[in-house]
């Protein structure tokens, strides 16, 4: 994308914001769906015959949890392309970051939904179960990359850096999973309350909690397009931003 | 072949060797970093304020401390590489990057030895903790084993953030979550070494096996990604 851009972003840099037909289409489909979700959460589905109506929070959190893990994932596959190929480094780099930004807030969403869940079901809002310590680990990882991103370097550097720690992320989690699942394993004592959250899905719940992954899978697509252009425009903004000025400055220079 | 494996372990050492040359001229870890974790040490006593808490929580509070120190020593092993563009130097000379990265991760265990036996030591007189014979060879692998995966990570992402502005604030962040598998697994087993009611020596054993395979991973990936991480910008 950074090659093909200038030409193309110079000329949308005013004038038309971030949106293409497609993009418009996916954001149009991602409103419809998730309204549906919210209605037949709130409404259409029934409440569940132990947890009650806090199974309801289940639509936000399974569907959030799901985007999450596939935000960290697209941010790997993309950072591994931008390591790997010579050209386009930064186009891959954009995605990674952008897809990260959305993982961490949707990772965020899953913790509170999930903690919110556990105060009603279990009693507290805290487990130390590997899944939940698991996805911990993996918001912090997450916001260290993600500061790392921020850093005042230039961006050849900030993308090789953040393309590393990415995948070197990759590496660490089933490392805390495997460790937490073993340390949990052996302090059997300590779990008080059953953390056993099965639910039986009757057809509508199902139906319901898969709308909402399909839903919150548009959003994250539609969130990630937008965020990397954004990123694209900021850059070209630099670069194009100190052109035209140099080229300003060059012509008064002439004029005298 | 054979030839080439000893230059680069004439290499490994070569870097390895400055870096301890230099630490031991400059003092640092005895002046700042060693009192600097046991101070820790008496500081978590402070905090829990009680005995038989301390004498349970021994063998995590030893390793958050070698953790919190290891921090130090990583930072002061890129900081004198920054220095009047000191890497590209060392770079240039001893061609192949990751025989760098081995020698800063040798020099970097070395202290981290130093340090964690000096803690173990408080843990014995501070904590009152006692250890036997068959303790002492669990306790012996599990120091070594650790130190090394604490090494390869400290190493890893201090090239990560080196030469970053803000780096002294980024290199906690970054490393402490993926450390995680070793504070769990290097307390578990050193908690087992102390002689623990809950734990036994196989599960003990058991615990340094995972050390030495998050050591194993680490090390290839600083291997792996050290020429990406130094390599000057196009």
């Amino acid at each position: 994308m950074s090659e093909s851009m200038p030409a193309r972003g110079a000329s949308t840099l005013n004038l038309r914001g971030t949106s293409t037909p497609a993009t418009r289409i996916i954001g149009v489909l991602a409103l419809a769906v998730m309204t549906w979700v919210v209605v037949s959460a709130f409404f259409f589905t029934a409440p569940d015959v132990v947890q009650g109506d806090s199974v309801r929070i289940m639509y936000a959190h399974v569907p959030a949890a799901w985007v999450a893990y596939l935000a960290f994932v697209t941010t790997a596959i993309a950072s591994g392309f931008s390591l790997v190929r010579r050209h386009r480094t930064l186009g891959f780099d954009r995605v990674a970051g952008a897809s990260a930004e959305v993982g961490v807030l949707f990772m965020g969403l899953a913790l509170v939904t999930g903690s919110l869940w556990g105060r009603l079901t279990w009693g507290t809002f805290w487990q130390w179960d590997p899944r939940l310590t698991t996805t911990l680990f993996l918001f912090i990882t997450y916001v260290g990359y993600l500061a790392v991103r921020r850093i005042d370097a230039s961006p050849e550097r900030r993308a090789k850096r953040s393309a590393v720690l990415a995948l070197l992320a990759v590496l660490e989690i089933p490392l805390v999973h495997f460790s937490v699942v073993l340390w949990r394993s052996l302090h059997q004592e300590a779990s008080v309350l059953n953390p056993d959250g099965d639910v039986r899905l009757d057809g509508l719940m199902l139906f319901t909690l898969f709308s909402g992954v399909v839903a919150f899978t548009l959003a994250f697509v539609w969130l990630v397009i937008h965020r990397q252009r954004l990123q694209t425009l900021v850059d070209l903004q630099g670069t194009v931003g100190l052109d035209s000025a140099l080229a300003a400055r060059a012509t008064e220079a002439v004029l005298r | 072949m054979p030839d080439e494996w000893c230059t680069t372990m004439r290499n490994v050492f070569a870097v390895a060797r400055k870096d301890v040359l230099i630490e031991w001229r400059a003092r640092l870890l005895l002046v700042r970093v060693l009192p600097f974790a046991l101070l820790v040490l008496v500081l978590f006593a402070v905090a829990l304020d009680s005995e038989a808490l301390l004498t349970r929580a021994a063998a995590g509070l030893v390793w958050l401390a070698a953790m919190f120190a290891t921090l130090l020593v990583v930072q002061r092993c890129f900081d004198i590489e920054t220095a009047d563009g000191a890497l590209d130097m060392l770079l240039t000379s001893v061609v192949e990057p990751s025989r760098v990265f081995f020698g800063k991760v040798l020099a970097v265990a070395a202290q981290l030895l130093v340090l964690v036996v000096v803690l173990l030591g408080g843990a014995v007189v501070l904590y009152g903790v006692r250890i036997d014979a068959a303790g002492l060879v669990l306790l012996v692998t599990t120091v070594v084993t650790a130190v090394i995966g604490l090494a390869s990570v400290g190493t890893l992402y201090g090239a990560v953030v080196a030469q970053l502005t803000g780096r002294d604030s980024m290199l906690p962040l970054l490393a402490m979550p993926v450390l995680a598998p070793l504070l769990i697994g290097a307390s578990r087993a050193t908690e087992s070494a102390f002689g623990s009611q809950t734990i036994d020596l196989a599960t003990g054993w058991a615990w340094t096996s995972l050390l030495a395979v998050f050591g194993v991973v680490f090390a290839a990936a600083g291997a792996a990604s050290f020429a990406t991480l130094t390599e000057p910008d196009a």
